[in-house]
């Protein structure tokens, strides 16, 4: 299992899109092509913005199809967090014509 | 938007400054106007600490300068921390649009005051890059600077792509994003690029706060015939007891958002022909 802390590299208020680029490139994409869950842990992230988490999963919804959402959690997220990635993964399952649930823990 | 211009000329000794009878040349000082062209001015104020108050004109380039720029510079206007969460939006993706489509090497200007009074914050951001129009032409086909900032201010669209969803760095919500904050805020938000101008118009207390995909349905007001800015110039105005919690904000952009995607890929289903 890979256990992302996403705090260690965006800091407080996660909207570096360079960052959440790299986070994907070096850290989700390898462990899900390992056959690895992810976990994204937002512990001490108090704020996101959508471009940031759109950064972070959208290529990996259009990779992999939404069952990586199987795969794939997010942790520790407040309420604010968690609609901004509901609003991501609404639009990538809209826009690709996918119908699964995400997880959010 | 005047340093903005400023900065485009290559030697900055070549800009003369006449004499200023304006009663806003001590504002103009203390924001940095004549510090960021480099300008000698013999204008003389008292410099108070500007904490709290306003942010003097900035320039911000690249990713990194924005990153330091909002963990700096927000919390110097001594906000609640649901405002600032508002702030630090607002600026992140205002800039991160310059910084990514605006392909000019001075960057995004952006300045804030604010307003005790009213209780206001307002953000200006300029560049003097390609405009709205020339970015959003890149996958679409506007015909005129209006069309395009009427585009870019859509949810999902973006001059990245014309695929649903965007790419793997855009998905073309940011100005929709900062449109809805004004607009639940019942906020003033003001975006002007090439010829095109687009204003959305306060709405009164009483009236109930609903959000389009399409900006021409909001109360607004535009013109197509604006002397011509080379870039893009934004202005929001945040009141601050208005401020709506961000999260039910986004319950509401979750379900316009979600409905626009839909509409644009029933707009695009085959029908049947019944011959």
């Amino acid at each position: 299992m890979k256990h992302i802390m996403i705090f260690d590299q965006a800091g407080e208020f996660a909207e570096n899109k360079d960052v959440a680029r790299d986070i994907r490139l070096q850290e989700i994409i390898p462990a899900l092509d390992k056959n690895e869950e992810v976990i994204l842990d937002f512990e001490k992230v108090g704020a996101a913005t959508q471009s940031f988490i759109h950064a972070l999963i959208s290529d990996v919804l259009r990779n992999y199809g939404n069952e990586v959402l199987e795969r794939m959690a997010f942790k520790s997220c407040n309420d604010t967090i968690k609609k901004i990635i509901n609003i991501v993964v609404d639009y990538m399952q809209e826009g690709l014509g996918l119908e699964k649930e995400n997880d959010v823990i | 938007m005047v340093a903005a211009l400023g900065l485009t000329i290559k030697n900055l000794r070549n800009i003369q400054c006449e004499k200023l009878e304006a009663r806003s040349k001590h504002y103009l000082v203390r924001m940095g106007l004549f510090k960021i062209l480099n300008l000698a001015s013999d204008i003389n104020v008292t410099e108070h600490d500007p904490a709290g108050r306003f942010i003097p004109i900035a320039q911000i380039r690249t990713s990194d300068e924005l990153t330091k720029f909002i963990t700096e510079m927000i919390p110097l206007l001594h906000l609640e921390s649901e405002q600032a969460k508002t702030i630090g939006y607002i600026v992140s993706e205002l800039v991160r649009n310059v910084i990514e489509h605006a392909n000019t090497e001075n960057g995004a200007l952006l300045c804030a005051q604010y307003y005790k009074k009213s209780n206001a914050i307002r953000i200006g951001i300029a560049d003097t890059g390609i405009g709205i129009k020339t970015t959003i032409n890149q996958s679409y086909a506007a015909q005129n600077d209006l069309q395009a900032i009427q585009l870019a201010l859509s949810p999902g669209i973006t001059g990245t792509t014309r695929r649903e969803g965007g790419t793997a760095q855009n998905a073309g919500a940011g100005l929709f994003f900062i449109k809805s904050i004004a607009s639940v805020n019942r906020d003033f938000f003001v975006v002007y690029s090439g010829s095109g101008f687009y204003k959305l118009l306060k709405k009164p207390l009483t009236s109930r706060v609903s959000l389009n995909a399409d900006p021409f349905k909001d109360r607004h007001s535009r013109e197509d015939d604006m002397p011509f800015w080379q870039g893009t110039a934004v202005g929001v105005d945040i009141t601050l007891d208005q401020t709506k919690e961000f999260s039910l904000l986004l319950d509401a952009i979750r379900k316009t958002y979600s409905t626009a995607v839909r509409e644009r890929r029933k707009a695009r289903y085959k029908r049947a022909r019944f011959i």
